[in-house]
């Protein structure tokens, strides 16, 4: 009876919870809102070390965060979140530390695919950016089950980038041209053009980010959609990943509203140019 | 009586988030709440103004502190680490050439030794005048590994080196390159065959960029001035680990400001994704 009084209460707090929410995000809308969010989800370790307790905790709370900053995102109207959650680079980390994380992964993957997930509440199409061949076997196919279960979902888009790097990225982006255009280059002498390499790479059907975060307080981009980040607000938030929140993210939108009437007509200059 | 009273309370709770959900859909549609969202938009934006106020205050008193000499740690700290550093000037600033040369001989001063200066409509490449004639222009393949004077449009300046950079050294660079690899595979085909997993490599593209002009060194440090944190499109392939910090416009400029960003840059610790 009281576990049932408990539930009943904490739906309440959660309904309150949600109509305030969506009144602030009904006041934020107001002004220009971002299409396109990416995140680089930096600081789990150092939230672990902080906390004296074990690394898989603080990629845990992190992924808790993840799932609720999408949520947020979703009902604020914000069609694409891009996540850097695993760098090519990252590979040079102990080989224990690398297997932990990649079993933490698949697990995850797992449970998108629920049917309590946010995915499913949403309707959230999952992409997979990356050089998936690096990963190991059970991720791999967790990633490839992920991307065909949710392929013809219309909702939000979710793209998480894993064995990624931007310059990996542009390679293949340069390969995939060359296949493209082999003929007419022998045939006619014909070069690759930058409208070629972008028809190539993973965002070719994503519109760029209009802010890319970045937490922890670190200021690079490490390697993360550097082609794709021209006329992107670049923010770099203090907390570190598992202590990110809404006010984090509200305070970011404005940052970025508060820009956008610059950055709107350097991109406007960068198209007639282009 | 109690499953029937437990029923009655979890059906009252959907109705209570139903009606929530009804009224936030109400209060959307209602012009008068639309007004009411509008002004507490405004007021929220003018909250945020008021802080980036009260940090601009803070970051003036910062600088007076640290011209006045008092704390010897921003008089004495190492370069080492600067091995190359990067400005980007907002192209309507950066038709103010006084003023960016007032930055390149602070720059000088503090010890800094090579420079690339970027603006995405090239106003630098056609207004500045160090005058001298250009060390070099736009050349292919003269080039040794890791030679910080192997740049395209190089100048001297306040004994520094500076590299005069625009949008099109950016993507359009990396679409010529990726034109020279296969034209180069091209003409080694009947030589060497099955030569693309090998060919389309990080490496070969650095190499690429040197053969055909458009290679430059990864700036350890990016200053940006301008009214937001963007890079505006500064060459992808040269931003991978780069510490990006904004300095503001380039008219409210400061030299301590400068001291702060390098001094903070020394202390930065950079693993690499490891």
């Amino acid at each position: 009876m009281e576990e049932n009084g408990k539930s009943i209460t904490s739906s309440l707090l959660r309904s309150v919870s949600r109509f305030l929410r969506n009144c602030l995000f009904a006041m934020l809308s107001f002004g220009p809102m971002p299409n396109h969010i990416a995140f680089i989800m930096d600081g789990s370790r150092r939230y672990a070390k902080n906390r004296i307790v074990q690394q898989g905790t603080g990629h845990r709370v992190g992924f808790k965060v993840l799932t609720s900053t999408l949520q947020y995102c979703y009902e604020m109207g914000v069609k694409y979140v891009t996540v850097y959650a695993f760098s090519i680079d990252n590979f040079k980390r102990e080989p224990a530390e690398v297997q932990s994380l990649m079993d933490l992964m698949k697990e995850k993957i797992d449970e998108l695919l629920n049917r309590e997930s946010i995915v499913s509440k949403y309707g959230i199409r999952i992409n997979f950016w990356g050089n998936l061949n690096l990963l190991t076997e059970p991720v791999r196919l967790a990633a490839m089950k992920a991307m065909t279960a949710t392929a013809k979902n219309t909702g939000p888009v979710l793209s998480i980038c894993v064995a990624y790097t931007s310059t990996n990225e542009i390679m293949r982006a340069v390969e995939k041209a060359w296949e493209e255009k082999r003929k007419e280059i022998e045939q006619m002498d014909s070069a690759i053009s930058v409208g070629d390499l972008e028809r190539h790479l993973y965002t070719a059907n994503c519109p760029d980010p209009d802010i890319v975060i970045r937490t922890s307080g670190e200021t690079r981009l490490s390697n993360f959609l550097l082609w794709q980040s021209d006329y992107g607000h670049l923010q770099n938030r203090h907390p570190l990943w598992p202590e990110f929140c809404l006010r984090h993210l509200i305070w970011a939108i404005l940052e970025f509203q508060r820009v956008y009437p610059y950055l709107q007509e350097r991109r406007g200059w960068c198209k007639k140019e282009g | 009586m109690e499953t029937h009273l437990i029923q009655m309370y979890m059906r009252l709770a959907n109705e209570f988030a139903r009606t929530f959900d009804s009224l936030f859909h109400r209060i959307q549609s209602s012009m008068i709440l639309k007004f009411i969202l509008g002004l507490f938009w405004h007021l929220l934006h003018i909250a945020v103004s008021l802080v980036h106020i009260w940090s601009y205050v803070i970051q003036q008193l910062r600088c007076y502190i640290i011209s006045s000499g008092l704390f010897a740690k921003y008089r004495n700290f190492s370069l080492s680490r600067l091995r190359y550093l990067a400005v980007i000037v907002d192209s309507q600033e950066a038709k103010h050439t006084a003023k960016i040369k007032q930055l390149l001989s602070w720059l000088s001063a503090i010890g800094v030794k090579h420079v690339a200066l970027y603006d995405a409509e090239g106003v630098l490449k056609k207004s500045i005048d160090f005058g001298q004639t250009r060390l070099r222009d736009r050349s292919a393949g003269t080039c040794l590994d890791g030679d910080v004077n192997c740049v395209t449009s190089l100048c001297n300046y306040e004994e520094m080196s500076i590299e005069l950079l625009s949008f099109t050294d950016g993507k359009e660079g990396i679409a010529k390159a990726a034109s020279f690899l296969c034209s180069d595979y091209l003409k080694n085909d009947s030589d060497d065959c099955g030569r693309t997993e090998t060919l389309f490599t990080e490496a070969n593209m650095t190499k690429a960029l040197k053969a055909v002009g458009y290679y430059g060194p990864e700036p350890d440090l990016l200053l940006v001035y301008g009214p937001a944190r963007c890079h505006l499109g500064f060459p992808p392939w040269r931003l991978r680990y780069t510490e990006i910090m904004h300095m503001g416009p380039l008219k409210s400029m400061k030299y301590s400001a400068i001291v702060k960003a390098l001094y903070d840059f020394s202390k930065k610790y950079q693993n690499y994704g490891s």
